[in-house]
């Protein structure tokens, strides 16, 4: 009954226990070799123990689409963020979908976690929205005159303040000219096209002194109650900020909404989505050298996308300022707020204007992936200094050296020679447990992290239990009066079923756990799972053919006081002759 | 060491043991004292949630001259009101956990304090969780758990029988109960490390009670065909015979264990490798103990319900009192129960041939003396 493995017969039975020991040492020999075939001799350190970030982001549904998350969803949003992550310049960056809604990346250490962060918690819900109002970004209802002067174009149709004059928009003064002719932003359909129309380009004269929370233009067309979330809403501090975006991340695409600028220069009100992110195909940044534009944005639509964008721009394009600006809108954030001048066909756009090459490539970057209909939240973010990863990779190296070195003084201790057995058992079960660990590395991205090396010093505990069944059970079998080999080969059967069944329950945990779970229990039912097989694989296939052999030889078949099994201190009973016809029998069987 | 091999052998052979099933009222008794202390303490104190499950940050700096006191108020300073909490570590550096905060707004907070204590910002290390991370890690922890023990059950009710199934699953919730409680009394802080500790005990406290059972299910194959041991003294006598086995696995596991604590405790102060090592040691120990105390005469009890389990009690009481009057005198009239553990030596003497058939309990007459050196838990 014990049975589910009952099937397995015992290998390296009495008649080859050599040719099997010469088969586990071939595998452990191809194992090793493979490992440093492969090139890398270490197992591939986790974020803990190497140094680095690692974020966990969790998946929401965006209102209005339930059922956003499914498996080829979150795999295309962690391929999307695996770009987005190695576009930073991280080439070891790694991945993970975990369980069915998270999503786990791994910076390793010297990436610009904050850079990180910003790029991989800010995808998702991008859009398009026409923009309404805008004014200062700051609560009180301020004199600042909207930081929007476009100054004569370098020989583009508009000009927008970007986000690096931020800060001068925070201040109640009057933009200088020059600036925001380096900063401004705009959109055109093409890089030559060069409409340059002057009403516009001519910028200097249109700094729209929006001066209260309840601007001139379009005050008419907005609802009082956004007016009044308007002169509420407070995009000072990053917190504020935050908070704001949180919210008007979860309005519904179809209704207006009032949004920072993500740095807090500007608020907004913003009318419905017209063109989703899910309608951007692609966007790059690219440096443009024949107009000397600097770096742009180039951004390419759909089919469907291309029809929307050209539809808002004709309509923003026949308002005044500020309604003649789109608003591209990051959860809840306004990334990029770029004038239209002129209606854009053709499925692609450019946005330029006062990129530095940073910029561009975030903004891009923004673009590109957020046609994700999913939205993301960092559930849990860990950095850790190369400095402390090491010091908990010492530590646990420490832990699991001292840990081996007590099993080893107890097993010597109680088992005397059998402990040699034991001991190098540990030993092939170790290296086969490292060099399975740095193979997986590469093959399925297994990385050892804190948890993984608690597991494994655990699993010491669990495998030298299955040498201590098997070796109880051979005493026991020399104390109903057996000499050591019919008794190694009696004790086995029974001791092999113990040890399958109690790896079985060990194993059932580990993998159940595996399944399951999510982050940190993950690697640890991983390693626990792994070295119980391990387990199994080396007690069947190690100790039980070590031990035949060791049964011939004189020094443990004498039962040396040393060896562990000397019958008299085992208080053995003098062999029974009528018991031992049987025996024999038996053991040809087992 | 010999010393234990010897007591090893005398267990083995049943010269000496511990009646456990007999005196197994006592072991449910402070079972169920110690398990309603720690649902009490559940209820009354509550678990210590670490900041993975409320939510928050957890910085650590590298070694900073600035004390804990006055890098608690930076950090509340910093913090906005949430509170916070700092610990000195050994190596100099500080711990400091602001619990509550929220993903976005941690950023603002660790660069404050990195100006704040003079130390590199990417010299800090961070821990943000959001609130609903830890919730989630102990959502799925729990339906591990759950899947978990009904896999289990199932397989044991196929490998054993369903009274061990259903009597390893008490013991188990028994050991997770009984840490959970440790946790809750003693007010150590629960984090995703203490849920892999707890999560582990499962396979471990599992592990001892499989031995013992698979034992007692090898001693137990025959037991309708003879008429001298009861189900519970055949129960007791596996736990016996497996005691040093249960001694030596418990030992070995809980030494690796000891020496994270140690690690984990005594060179790098709070920890994962602390969080886990501290449940499994926990854990560990309870499971040694239900194992022997709990599991095993929960499956005797229920098996002595069972029709086929009582006609041999009776049989056995039967033949006994038969063997009892033969051999002599009216004072060996005592209970039945303390008569089967005076009686069992020289039953299994005069029965070699069905000890032969009983696999594991091979009795040799060599030992005529071995009831002196039987303390009976009834002698004592």
């Amino acid at each position: 009954m014990a049975a589910p493995k009952k099937g397995r017969r015992s290998p390296g039975g009495q008649g080859r226990p050599g040719r099997t020991l010469v088969l586990i040492l071939i595998a452990m020999v191809a194992l090793v070799g493979g490992m440093f075939l492969s090139g890398t001799s270490t197992p591939r350190l986790g974020i803990d123990l190497a140094g680095g970030t690692s974020f966990t982001l969790e998946a929401r549904n965006q209102p209005g689409k339930p059922n956003a998350i499914n498996e080829t969803n979150m795999n295309t949003a962690a391929g999307i963020m695996e770009r987005r992550v190695n576009g930073l310049g991280v080439s070891e960056a790694e991945v993970q979908t975990q369980g069915t809604n998270h999503i786990v990346v791994n910076i390793p250490k010297g990436t610009d976690a904050k850079q990180a962060r910003q790029q991989v918690g800010t995808t998702a819900q991008l859009g398009f929205r026409p923009v309404l109002t805008t004014t200062a970004g700051t609560k009180t209802p301020s004199t600042s005159p909207s930081p929007t002067p476009s100054a004569s174009g370098k020989g583009d149709d508009g000009k927008k303040d970007g986000k690096d004059d931020g800060k001068e928009g925070d201040k109640p003064s009057t933009k200088p000219t020059p600036t925001s002719t380096a900063q401004g932003r705009a959109v055109t359909s093409a890089l030559k096209k060069d409409p340059s129309d002057p009403p516009k380009a001519s910028g200097s004269s249109t700094p729209a002194p929006k001066d209260t929370p309840q601007p001139s233009t379009g005050a008419d067309e907005i609802p009082a109650a956004l007016q009044k979330q308007l002169a509420d809403l407070d995009c000072s501090t990053d917190k504020l900020r935050a908070q704001a975006g949180e919210k008007a991340a979860g309005v519904k695409p179809t209704d207006p909404v009032v949004a920072c600028k993500d740095d807090g220069s500007q608020k907004y009100v913003l009318g419905p989505v017209a063109v989703e992110g899910t309608d951007v195909k692609d966007a790059s940044a690219v440096f443009d050298s024949q107009q000397g534009q600097g770096w742009i944005v180039q951004m390419d639509f759909t089919g469907t996308g291309g029809k929307k964008f050209a539809d808002i721009t004709g309509k923003l394009a026949a308002k005044t300022q500020p309604q003649n600006q789109f608003a591209i809108v990051l959860d809840g954030a306004v990334v990029s707020d770029p004038r239209v001048s002129q209606q854009l066909n053709g499925g692609s756009a450019t946005i330029s204007g006062g990129f530095t090459q940073q910029t561009a490539e975030d903004l891009a970057n923004m673009l590109s992936y957020g046609a994700l209909p999913l939205s993301f939240k960092i559930a849990d973010e860990t950095t850790v200094t190369a400095a402390l990863g090491g010091e908990q990779l010492q530590a646990g190296l420490i832990a699991g050296a001292i840990g081996l070195a007590l099993v080893i003084v107890y097993l010597v201790a109680y088992y005397r020679g059998l402990a040699l057995v034991a001991l190098a058992s540990l030993a092939v079960s170790a290296i086969l447990t490292y060099a399975i660990m740095t193979l997986l590395g590469p093959a399925i991205g297994f990385a050892l992290n804190l948890p993984a090396v608690c597991g494994a010093i655990v699993a010491i505990g669990i495998t030298a239990d299955s040498f201590i069944v098997y070796f109880e059970r051979i005493r026991d079998e020399i104390r109903e009066g057996r000499t050591l080999r019919p008794a190694v080969e009696r004790g086995w059967p029974r001791a092999r079923r113990t040890i399958l069944v109690s790896d079985f329950v060990s194993f059932l945990a580990a993998f159940v756990l595996f399944i399951v779970t999510v982050g940190k229990v993950k690697g640890f039912a991983f390693t626990l799972g792994l070295t119980t097989l391990l387990d199994v694989v080396v007690v069947f296939f190690f100790t039980k053919p070590l031990m035949t052999l060791l049964a011939r030889r004189k020094f443990f078949a004498n039962g040396h006081p040393w060896s562990g099994l000397d019958p008299k201190r085992l208080g053995a009973k003098p062999p029974l002759r009528r018991r031992r016809t049987t025996a024999p029998i038996e053991t040809k069987e087992a | 060491m010999s010393k234990l091999g010897n007591i090893g052998a005398r267990l083995y052979r049943g010269e000496v043991g511990y009646d456990f099933i007999g005196k197994r009222k006592i072991w449910y008794g402070i079972s169920i004292l110690i398990t309603i202390t720690a649902i009490v303490g559940l209820a009354v104190r509550g678990l210590n949630m670490g900041i993975e499950f409320s939510g928050g940050a957890v910085f650590t700096t590298p070694k900073t001259s600035v004390s804990a006191t006055e890098a608690e108020h930076k950090a509340e300073a910093a913090a906005e009101g949430h509170q916070a909490t700092v610990q000195k570590l050994g190596n100099g550096g500080l711990r400091i956990q602001i619990s509550e905060l929220d993903t976005q707004q941690s950023l603002p907070v660790q660069e404050a304090l990195a100006k704040d204590l003079d130390v590199p910002v990417k010299d800090i290390n961070t821990q943000l969780v959001g609130p609903s991370w830890g919730e989630e890690i102990a959502n799925k922890a729990w339906l591990g758990l759950g899947i978990f023990m009904i896999l289990v059950v199932i397989y044991l009710a196929i490998a054993f029988e369903w009274r061990m199934a259903l009597a390893a699953l008490i013991a188990l919730i028994h050991d997770l109960t009984i840490t959970v409680g440790v946790y809750a009394l003693v007010g150590f802080e629960v984090t995703p490390g203490t849920v892999i500790g707890l999560l582990t005990i499962l396979g471990y406290s599992l592990y001892d009670t499989v031995v013992v059972f698979d034992s007692l299910k090898e001693a137990s194959k025959d037991i309708g065909k003879q008429t001298r041991f009861t189900y519970s003294e055949l129960a007791n006598r596996s736990i016996n015979s497996t005691l040093v086995r249960s001694i030596n696995t418990t030992v070995v596991a809980l030494l690796p264990v000891a020496g994270l604590l140690f690690v984990g405790g005594g060179v790098l102060g709070a920890g994962m490798l602390n969080d886990i090592s501290l449940a499994l040691f926990v854990g560990l120990a309870a499971g040694a103990y239900s194992s022997i105390f709990i599991a095993t005469p929960l499956v005797a009890d229920f098996k002595e319900r069972d029709p086929a389990m009582k006609a041999l009690a009776k049989r056995v009481r039967a033949k006994r009192a038969a063997a009892a009057a033969k051999a002599d005198a009216p004072e060996q009239q005592e209970t039945a129960q303390d008569a089967g553990d005076e009686d069992l030596p020289q039953d299994a003497e005069s029965d070699e041939d069905a000890a032969g058939s009983m696999v594991g309990q091979r009795n040799q007459p060599a030992s005529r003396n071995r009831g002196r050196g039987r303390p009976s838990g009834k002698r004592r």
